[in-house]
C-alpha cells in the first residue's frame, strides 16, 4: 500500500464567512482575488465571464458574473440573492455567503450572516466609515458573528497612507464599542485590485505588520463558536428498524445544538421532564464516545421513554425553562404584508412548529444610526425591530446570545407558507 | 487551554447533509431520492444510509432514465440498489417519447437531456411524491448557486428563483400548498473536491467509468465523447482509442470524458486539485446558452 500523498484534507476544517457590499466598493474584486488566487475559478468559467463581460461592454472581467447567474441578475447587473461561493486552501475550506450591501437587501444580509463565523466589512479607504459600514456591522453583531475583519480597501488610491488607515481604525472602534457580540476585530489595509495584503503581503505598506486577509482567514480560531457548555439535542426523527437484528432499537436522531453528550450522561427529556441515562451514541461506523455541536447523531436511552420530533434532550443539571412568551429581535422578510401587532403566524423553532401571535411591536431600529424608532411600529420588508410573541405550546429555548440554534426561529405565513421573519430570542 | 471542539470540513458537511436528509423524511409525506448511479447520487445514498442506520431508508429511489446510458452505470445502479435493499422506480424518457408527451430532438447532436424534465415530473406525479432529493451542488453551475436546500416548486414543478424562501440557521421550511412539491439538495455546500475526498475517506464504491480506462472516443466541439449507439458521427469525426475517465456521468450523449491516467482515488484527487476546467465544462447540455440551466430548472428540471 502506498502512503497517501494527499490526505492533508483530513485535517482541514471549515470557515463560513459573509461579505456585504455594493458593486463599487470592490467586493467582487476582493472575492475574485481570493477565488482566483486559490484556484477556485476555472478556465471555462473565466472564459465564459470574459465573453459575457465583453458582450455587456464591461471594461474589465466582471467577476460578479460568476455567480450572478440568474437571467434577471445578469440583465440588471445586480445580485438579488445570497450567492454562496466555495474555495479551499490546504488548511481550510471556506464558504462565502456573498450578499448585496444596499439597505433594500437587509434580509439577504441577515440570511447570509445567520450561518457565518466571520464577517468581512469592506471600507473604501477614500470614504472611510460610512452609513453602510454601520449597517453591515450592526447586522453582523445582531446575528452574533463574533469575528469581524475590517478590510480597508483601495489603499492604492490614498497613496498607501498609514494616517488614513489609522483614522478609519479609530472611527470604527469608537462606533463598534456599542456592538457587544463582536469579540474580535482585525483591521487589514489592502488593495484587492492590485492584490496587496489579500493573499500576498503588501510591499507598498511596510508600516503594516499584521496578517494578510487569506492568512487571517486560514488561521483565525473558530472552535469556540458553538456553545459547548449547555447540552441541547433537538429530536428530529425516531429510528425504529423493526428488524430481527435490531428488534428493540429506538434511536433518537438529531443534530447537537449545544454542549457535549456522552454515553452514561444523565439526561432529561423536555417538555415532559422524564429523566434517564444515555445508553449509547450509535452510528453505522460503530458507537461514538461523545458528540457535540454541530454533529448529527443517533442517541439511545437506558429507559423506554416517550420522546419524538420537537422534543429536546438536555443534561439533567442544566435545563432551559420552557416558555410560551418570548421577546425577540426580528427582521421582516415579506414584501406583501407588513408585521403589525396581533399578527398570527406559524413559528418554527429547532424541530418544533407552534402557532404564534405577535402581541406587541416594541420598537423598530434605524440600522444606519442604531437609534430606536418608537412612533412607527409597522415592520415592513427589511425592517428590524423588537417584538413580543405568545406561542400555543411551550418552546424549549435559550437566548440567541447563548445559543444561535436554540435561540433562533422563523415566522411562517399560514396562508402562503412563506417564511416572513427571522427571529432572535432575547 | 480550551478543549478542542473543531471537526473536519468533511464531518461538518456530512453532519449537515444528514440533518437535511432527516428533515426531509420528517417534513414530507412521501419523499423520493433521485438516483442516477453518478457519484453525487451515490454519495447522497451513502449519507442516507448513515442518517437512518440501522433502519432502512425511509424513502424509495427513482432513476430518471434517458435510455441513453453507459451500460456500466446501469450495472452499478442495479447492484447498488439491491445491496441497499431499497425499491427503485424508473421514470423513463423513452416512455414519455412513446406516449407522445415529448418530441425527440433530431440530428447528430440530439440529446434527451432536456426531455428528462417531463419524465421526472410524471414520475413524481404518478407516485405522489412530495419531495425529491437531488445530488445537485451549488458549485456546479451558476443557476444552482442560487438554489436553496429546500427548493419550493409550484404544482407544475417550476422553480421561481426570485421568490425563494430565505434559509437561516438550521431552519428549513417545507410547508406547502396542495399539489406543490419540493426539491431538496443535501449536498448544496459540497464541491467536486469534497465529494472525492469523502468518497476516499468513506471508501465508497463507484462505477468504473470514473477511473482511467481505454475507450473508443471521438472529439466534438472540443469535448471528448465516448462512442455509443446513441450518437451519430458527423463527417470528419474520427474514432480513436483514448485513455480517459469521466468526471461526471450523465446521459451518454452529452457527457464528455477527459484524458486521464488516474486509476485510483488518490490520483483523481490530485487531478481534481490541479484541474483548470469545471466538471460541467465537459457537459454539452450546459453549453447551449448562458442561462441553459436556469431555463431548464424553471421548467422543473432537477
Amino acid at each position: 500500500m502506498s502512503e497517501d500523498n494527499n490526505s492533508g484534507y483530513l485535517d482541514m476544517d471549515l470557515l463560513r464567512f459573509t461579505t456585504a457590499g455594493s458593486v463599487d466598493d470592490g467586493k467582487s474584486t476582493l472575492i475574485g482575488r481570493l477565488l482566483y488566487d486559490s484556484k477556485a475559478i476555472f478556465e471555462d468559467q473565466m472564459e465564459a465571464m470574459e465573453a459575457s463581460s465583453k458582450a455587456r461592454g464591461d471594461e474589465n472581467v466582471n467577476l460578479a458574473l460568476l455567480t450572478d447567474g440568474l437571467r434577471a441578475e445578469r440583465e440588471q447587473g445586480i445580485t438579488i440573492d445570497v450567492a454562496y461561493r466555495y474555495f479551499a486552501t490546504p488548511k481550510r475550506k471556506f464558504i462565502i455567503a456573498d450578499t448585496p450591501g444596499h439597505i433594500q437587501y437587509t434580509r439577504n444580509m441577515v440570511t447570509g450572516a445567520s450561518t457565518a463565523n466571520l464577517a468581512i466589512v469592506l471600507i473604501d479607504a477614500r470614504k472611510g466609515v460610512i452609513e453602510q459600514t454601520c449597517r453591515h456591522s450592526f447586522i453582523a453583531n445582531l446575528l452574533r458573528i463574533q469575528r469581524v475583519v475590517v478590510c480597508v480597501n483601495k489603499m492604492d488610491l490614498v497613496d498607501w497612507d498609514e494616517g488614513v488607515f489609522n483614522k478609519i481604525v479609530d472611527d470604527f472602534k469608537s462606533f463598534a464599542s456599542r456592538l457587544d457580540n463582536i469579540v474580535d476585530v482585525t483591521f487589514i489595509p489592502a488593495s484587492a485590485l492590485i492584490g496587496d495584503n489579500i493573499v500576498d503581503k503588501s510591499k507598498n505598506m511596510p508600516w503594516y505588520q499584521g496578517p494578510t486577509l487569506l492568512y487571517h482567514l486560514e488561521t483565525v480560531y473558530i472552535g469556540a463558536d458553538e456553545n459547548h457548555v449547555e447540552a441541547r439535542f433537538p429530536v428530529q426523527w425516531v429510528i425504529r428498524p423493526h428488524s430481527d437484528e435490531y428488534h428493540d432499537f429506538r434511536g433518537f436522531a438529531g443534530r447537537v445544538a449545544g454542549g457535549v453528550f456522552k454515553a452514561g450522561d444523565d439526561v432529561t427529556v423536555l417538555p415532559s421532564g422524564f429523566t434517564t441515562k444515555i445508553k449509547a451514541i450509535e452510528s453505522m461506523d460503530g458507537p461514538q464516545q461523545k458528540v457535540f455541536a454541530p454533529m448529527s447523531a443517533t442517541i439511545t436511552l437506558e429507559d423506554e421513554i416517550d420522546m419524538s420530533r420537537g422534543d429536546m434532550l438536555v443534561k439533567a443539571n442544566n435545563r432551559p425553562v420552557p416558555t410560551q412568551d418570548i421577546d425577540a429581535m426580528v427582521c421582516w422578510f415579506s414584501s406583501d404584508k407588513p408585521l403589525t401587532g396581533r399578527g398570527k403566524y406559524i413559528l418554527r423553532h429547532t424541530t418544533k412548529e407552534v402557532k404564534a401571535i405577535v402581541t406587541e411591536v416594541c420598537y423598530k431600529m434605524n440600522i444606519n444610526t442604531l437609534r430606536k424608532i418608537e412612533d412607527d411600529l409597522t415592520l415592513n420588508l427589511n425592517d428590524i425591530g423588537r417584538i413580543k410573541v405568545r406561542t400555543s405550546a411551550p418552546l424549549i429555548a435559550d437566548s440567541y446570545k447563548s445559543n444561535r440554534i436554540t435561540g433562533s426561529f422563523v415566522l411562517i405565513d399560514e396562508l402562503t407558507n412563506a417564511t416572513v421573519a427571522a427571529g432572535m430570542i432575547i | 487551554m480550551h478543549q478542542d471542539y473543531t471537526i473536519t470540513h468533511l464531518k461538518q458537511l456530512e453532519s449537515e447533509a444528514i440533518f437535511i436528509l432527516r428533515e426531509t423524511a420528517a417534513q414530507f409525506e412521501k419523499p423520493v431520492l433521485l438516483f442516477s448511479g453518478g457519484k453525487d447520487s451515490i454519495v447522497m445514498a451513502h449519507l442516507a444510509k448513515k442518517a437512518f442506520w440501522p433502519a432502512k431508508l425511509p424513502f424509495q429511489l427513482m432513476h430518471v432514465d434517458t435510455g441513453h446510458n453507459f451500460p456500466e452505470t446501469m450495472e452499478f445502479r442495479d447492484k447498488y440498489v439491491a445491496e441497499l435493499g431499497a425499491e427503485l422506480i424508473v421514470a423513463s424518457v423513452q416512455k414519455s417519447i412513446d406516449e407522445g408527451k415529448v418530441i425527440e430532438e433530431k440530428g447528430p447532436r440530439a440529446s434527451r437531456n432536456g426531455l428528462q424534465t417531463v419524465a421526472l415530473l410524471d414520475g413524481i406525479e404518478e407516485n405522489k411524491f412530495d419531495a425529491a432529493l437531488g445530488g445537485g451542488r451549488r458549485d456546479e453551475e451558476k443557476a444552482r448557486a442560487k438554489e436553496r436546500f429546500f427548493s419550493h416548486r409550484d404544482e407544475f414543478g417550476q422553480w421561481d428563483p426570485k421568490n425563494q424562501r430565505p434559509e437561516l440557521w438550521n431552519i428549513f421550511n417545507g410547508r406547502k400548498g396542495h399539489g406543490e412539491q419540493f426539491r431538496v439538495f443535501p449536498l448544496s455546500n459540497w464541491t467536486e473536491m469534497d465529494i472525492w475526498q469523502y468518497i476516499k475517506a468513506e471508501n465508497i464504491e463507484l462505477p468504473h467509468l470514473y477511473f482511467s480506462h481505454e475507450r473508443d472516443c471521438f472529439v466534438r466541439d472540443g469535448v471528448i465523447m465516448g462512442v455509443c449507439d446513441f450518437i451519430e458521427l458527423l463527417p470528419g469525426e474520427k474514432v480513436e482509442k483514448m485513455v480517459v475517465r469521466f468526471r461526471t456521468i450523465g446521459d451518454a450523449t452529452c457527457t464528455g470524458a477527459c484524458l486521464s491516467t488516474a486509476d485510483n482515488l488518490d490520483d483523481i484527487i490530485d487531478e481534481v486539485a490541479a484541474a483548470r476546467q469545471t466538471e460541467r465544462g465537459t457537459r454539452a447540455d450546459d453549453k447551449r446558452s448562458e442561462t441553459a440551466m436556469e431555463d431548464r430548472k424553471k421548467q422543473g428540471y432537477f
